[in-house]
């Protein structure tokens, strides 16, 4: 059973990602938006999409130290266990509170407001429930794990992440994950289950974060010649240069 | 000196009678589509009024274009890129649907499908947006012709400048005999585009053979900083696709010669195509010029002599090819913006350097002058009523010329002088040389004036170079190479890895081709019922007959039992 769970599909839905993006990006580059619907609403929106946005960016970086740094080098630079989870679960808590408010904001906008319900699709609404459901989880794991310590003490960094590490690695120890509270294996399950759905939602425009904009020129200057139309030359007929 | 060729237009708006042809005939050819409802790529104002989306004028508001900073360098009024990736996730200068107005049908069904009852059943109108039932209060159009404009032309942001403060008040007091008249307007192709410099994917481009901007609807990711970024506001958010859409000076005819839609169907035969030379280099310099009355100028000095040898040469150097160096001589653009000096560009204090010139209206001043029973053919009674009219000469500066009321007045008085010039030659008198050289022109290059704005025919209106024949083949629109020979496409040898369906877009000229054949042969609205059981000849490989190929026929036993197997008899 913890093979299934914690080996066999969190790389099934590694691979769905990995290889969804691949074919969405050859084959819908068209369909590649954020699909915004702030022509239809914009008061909501300029409170609640900020805040989810901003809250995600902490909230993603949280995880990234998280689970990718290994406990010792934290130690080597000398920084104390108590300290390092005390900033974790105020940046954590900040982060994860706007996150999910912003969420909440966002949620009630999509539902309320006639056009923007009537735009969002089914996988929109897939979507929205395992990204409220893995923030939720989260939040829970954050204040009833790591504040309250209901259940007793867990520290994810002696579990979690060193599976999550060995899982990256190829390499998986599912016995750690196997062990852990069943709030963050839950947390961990949902979240496999977005990034399986991922390269199919919106959630794609994520890949496009435009940081190429802060370097390039600003206007863009293109020849006709790169496609003819849409046509691409036949082989053997490609021109001269 | 780098030259670029650019593709531009002038109207003049003399001839403009507002019937919205060039609209709507626009409408058809690219915006007829689910999500481009409230979407006008041409749209035609009257002004005084509000214009569409209302009070685009405004930057104050809307923050379009670009501005100086403290050190005179040119920068995004809205502000640089940093700051346009922190609020990228509200847009906060975003115009809303209510801005342009909320689209609608009617209900029409009920008309046929009322039961029988007292009243007419009426056909309410619904919402595209919400789909439900509406109160239409705003259109693209809502104050054509000044309608129920004595209630909110007020809120023009023109009238509403500083400089207008007294023209304001004039018009207010005097509305029902106040001038109008009608102002088309398509994408500015700019040639320093703040929608392109605001996107911050880098989706819309400037095309380097002929300055056409476009939106890669591939690379558009939906951030909607482009129409935010544009003072003219004509960059359209598709609220279904969620992607960026424009203008497009309708490349695919261009490519092949002909002139753009709204050029083809006017009415007025107002519109004019042509090539424009221009040194990029100088662009950014004569865009940062500080005096904004010194703008039009400068924008006109980028825009350089076809005829001169040195640019000819400098043309040849920079790979634009000779016959469109000869188009450029001709082109109609290059007579009236700098030869005549009658077109003027609009809004140029914005900085982007439009594309689309402008011819302005004499009309406002004639009609006045008729109106006091005045020769309103006579020269000197032009001349003195274009210096007397202040409220639409400065409303026109406003417009055109960063309120510069000298070059608005200048071309004014070109256009009454050949007015009454012409009117001598035509009544058989002798032509009065005094006239012309009041206005600093010559006899012929008045009369030459005239045969361009009053006689031009097609070929010398639109005066556009093809692409290049060797290219011509595979160009959109000509598409003379099979139909089904795109990449993936059927007709290609081997297809994406999905199977035959799968692979790039279809070529715009394959879609449209279907779509309308479809359309056109539908007994039914858009897909008939037995859509789903027939072969999509697209995806079709070209063995056997499928089921559902031929439309079953009586005579014929049921295919299933007479035919073989796919292909068993070869």
């Amino acid at each position: 059973m913890s093979v299934l769970l914690w080996v066999i599909v969190p790389y099934l839905c590694l691979a769905t990602f990995v290889v969804g993006h691949f074919w969405r990006y050859r084959y819908d580059k068209f369909g590649w938006t954020t699909r915004s619907s702030q022509l239809y609403e914009d008061r909501l929106l300029r409170l609640g999409s900020p805040l989810f946005h901003f809250g995600m960016l902490g909230v993603v970086g949280g995880h990234v130290i998280g689970l990718l740094i290994p406990e010792s080098w934290t130690d080597a630079l000398g920084i104390s266990t108590e300290t390092y989870h005390l900033v974790a679960i105020v940046g954590g808590l900040i982060a994860g509170v706007m996150a999910l408010v912003g969420l909440v904001i966002l949620v009630y906008r999509r539902r309320t407001v006639g056009p923007v319900f009537s735009a969002t699709t089914t996988m929109d609404k897939v979507m929205y429930a395992f990204l409220a459901a893995a923030i939720a989880l989260g939040m829970w794991n954050t204040i009833a794990g790591s504040i309250l310590s209901v259940g007793g003490h867990y520290d994810y960094r002696e579990g979690v992440s060193v599976w999550y590490r060995s899982f990256l690695a190829f390499n998986p120890q599912p016995d750690l994950m196997a062990d852990a509270p069943l709030g963050f294996q839950l947390h961990a399950l949902v979240a496999f289950g977005l990034f399986a759905l991922w390269p199919f939602t919106r959630l794609v425009h994520v890949f496009s974060a435009p940081v190429g904009y802060l370097t390039r020129p600003y206007i863009v200057y293109r020849s006709r010649d790169e496609a003819l139309g849409t046509h691409r030359d036949r082989r053997g007929w490609e021109r001269v240069e | 000196m780098k030259v670029m060729a650019q593709m531009a237009m002038v109207m003049n708006l003399d001839k403009c009678i507002g019937c919205h042809t060039c609209s709507v005939t626009c409408k058809q050819a690219w915006t007829n589509r689910a999500g481009t409802e409230y979407v006008w790529f041409n749209n035609v104002e009257t002004r005084p009024g509000q214009g569409y989306p209302r009070r685009y004028e405004d930057q104050e508001t809307w923050q379009g274009g670009w501005t100086l900073n403290r050190r005179g360098r040119l920068k995004l009024r809205a502000g640089g890129r940093f700051k346009k990736l922190v609020t990228i996730f509200s847009n906060p200068k975003l115009p809303s649907i209510d801005d342009y107005y909320e689209p609608w049908t009617y209900d029409y069904a009920t008309l046929t499908d009322a039961p029988a009852q007292e009243h007419t059943p009426v056909a309410r109108p619904k919402s595209l947006i919400s789909g439900k039932n509406m109160k239409i209060t705003w259109s693209a159009n809502w104050d054509d012709d000044l309608g129920g404009s004595k209630e909110t032309f007020e809120r023009d942001p023109i009238l509403q400048k500083e400089s207008l403060k007294a023209v304001a008040s004039k018009v207010k007091r005097s509305f029902d005999d106040t001038f109008m008249f009608y102002l088309p307007r398509i994408c500015e192709h700019c040639l320093n585009p703040s929608c392109a410099a605001s996107c911050p994917s880098g989706a819309i481009y400037k095309r380097s053979e002929d300055g056409i901007v476009l939106v890669d609807q591939d690379r558009c990711r939906g951030w909607r900083m482009c129409v935010s970024g544009c003072p003219y506001k004509k960059v359209y958010f598709n609220h279904r696709t969620g992607k960026a859409e424009k203008c497009t000076f309708c490349f695919p005819r261009i490519e092949v010669g002909l002139p753009t839609v709204c050029s083809e169907t006017c009415v007025g035969r107002l519109r004019y195509i042509g090539l424009a030379l221009y040194d990029a280099d100088r662009v950014l310099e004569a865009a940062s010029v500080e005096d904004e009355h010194q703008l039009y100028d400068a924008q006109r000095s980028v825009l350089l002599d076809p005829n001169d040898p040195e640019v000819v040469r400098a043309a040849e150097r920079d790979g634009v090819p000779f016959d469109w160096v000869q188009a450029a001589q001709r082109s109609p653009i290059h007579a009236l913006i700098n030869e005549f000096k009658v077109a003027l560009p609009l809004h140029p204090e914005y900085r982007t350097m439009p594309m689309v010139w402008y011819i302005p209206p004499l009309s406002p001043v004639v009609d006045v002058v008729k109106e006091t029973g005045e020769d309103a053919e006579d020269a000197g009674n032009l001349f003195g009523a274009i210096d007397a009219l202040r409220i639409p000469v400065e409303y026109l500066a406003e417009l055109f010329t960063a309120g510069d009321v000298a070059p608005v007045d200048g071309v004014l008085k070109k256009l009454a002088a050949m007015r009454s010039y012409m009117r001598d030659i035509n009544m058989g008198r002798e032509p009065n040389a005094a006239i012309p050289e009041a206005v600093g022109m010559s006899e012929e290059q008045m009369y030459d004036m005239y045969r361009l704005l009053a006689l031009a025919k097609y070929d010398e209106r639109y005066v556009i170079p093809p692409a290049h024949a060797e290219q011509a083949h595979s160009l959109e629109e000509l598409a003379t190479e099979c139909a089904l020979d795109y990449d993936g496409g059927p007709g290609m040898v081997g297809s994406g890895p999905f199977g035959e369906g799968s692979g790039a877009s279809v070529p715009i000229a394959v879609e449209n081709f279907t779509m309308l054949q479809n359309r056109q042969t539908a007994d039914t609205m858009a897909g008939p019922d037995d859509k789903a059981s027939r072969v999509n000849l697209l995806k079709w490989d070209g063995k056997g007959t499928p089921a559902g190929l031929f439309p079953p026929r009586d005579d014929t036993p049921d295919p299933a039992e007479s035919a073989s197997p796919e292909g068993g008899e070869r």
